[in-house]
């Protein structure tokens, strides 16, 4: 492996560990809600309620699937770009490393 | 970072609304003059807006026990400098209000500010000073990445902070309340995504160095001695 392949890897196992470590070291004793939805309910709680609701709201596990697809399109079209930009090297200066 | 539709009173929405549009027209308008100009840049910022894309729609755990999402507007704005962000971000944002009910129209206004301006805005100035004290560029676009992720969410609590002060502590302690949802849980994220920043930059350097060189993000080396990366 290269040096530069390594930096790599270690760099995906840094990211990886950041988001695995926490939820491992807490043992499932976090609920892990997300940030938006609790500044919601404090507002809530403190009396502040919404004047205009959301035109369409996804139900049940459309949402998720429509988040996943977001995160899809983005994958994929970063996926393309970076496939593409690599797909040149070879022409261009013989090298054929992986 | 987004507030959610109907929250922010009539005064607030509308107010914000009037700050991010200028930012986001003469976005618009600086992501066809690129587009047109240079159409070579189109694939790299297909780049930028799909990071942004891809990273705002994934909700990770943080050390606080509540999780939060990234929101990937560094690498746009450190490439194309942050007007071109100004556009891609807020398109994420009005995919999120209309068909994921997160946000919303009346606070779109709002969480442009914070997320599509002054995010990328702190990046861009953070990866630029970095460099100027004599840094690479790796360690530059992490400094730009995680701070343009963090300054998105200090920016939304300060938004909170002026629509909701806290009734005895007024305005500094209802944005200490806010930094402290916000803000903590968001340290690990930003320290994450920098890291994705390295990642996505090492690729770039390697494969689109003429791109990056024409972008002033990097300078042209005048002897590229086995044309590999170092």
């Amino acid at each position: 492996m290269t040096r530069r392949a390594l930096v790599t890897v270690l760099l995906v196992l840094a990211v990886v560990a950041l988001f695995a470590v926490p939820l491992l070291l807490d043992g499932g004793n976090s609920e892990y809600g997300g940030t938006d939805a609790a500044v919601a309910a404090e507002l809530e709680a403190d009396g502040h309620s919404a004047w205009f609701e959301p035109l369409f709201r996804p139900a049940g596990e459309v949402e998720s699937g429509l988040f996943a697809l977001q995160a899809a399109l983005g994958g994929g079209v970063l996926g393309y770009v970076l496939g593409r930009l690599r797909g040149r090297r070879p022409a261009r200066d013989g090298d054929t490393n992986p | 970072m987004h507030i959610a539709e109907g929250f922010l009173p009539v005064g607030h929405a509308v107010g914000w609304t009037v700050v991010a549009a200028p930012f986001v027209v003469h976005g618009a308008r600086a992501v066809v003059k690129e587009v047109r100009e240079n159409p070579e840049s189109t694939l790299l910022l297909g780049a930028a807006g799909a990071f942004t894309f891809v990273l705002s729609a994934i909700k990770l755990p943080s050390v606080t026990g509540s999780s939060s999402h990234p929101t990937g507007t560094g690498p746009g704005a450190i490439l194309f400098r942050p007007p071109v962000m100004a556009l891609l971000g807020t398109v994420v944002l009005l995919f999120q209000a209309l068909l994921l009910a997160h946000g919303g129209l009346t606070t779109l206004g709002a969480n442009a500010f914070a997320f599509a301006v002054v995010g990328p805005w702190v990046g861009y100035g953070a990866c630029r000073l970095v460099r100027a004290l004599g840094a690479g560029l790796l360690p530059a676009v992490f400094a730009g990445v995680a701070l343009a992720d963090l300054a998105t969410y200090v920016t939304t609590s300060f938004q909170l902070a002026l629509a909701f002060p806290d009734a005895e502590s007024g305005l500094a302690g209802a944005l200490l309340k806010f930094l402290g949802v916000f803000a903590v849980t968001q340290i690990p994220l930003a320290v994450g995504e920098g890291l994705l920043g390295i990642l996505l930059f090492r690729a770039l350097t390697a494969n689109a160095r003429p791109e990056l060189e024409r972008l002033g993000v990097l300078r042209p080396a005048p002897l590229a001695p086995d044309g590999g990366p170092a």
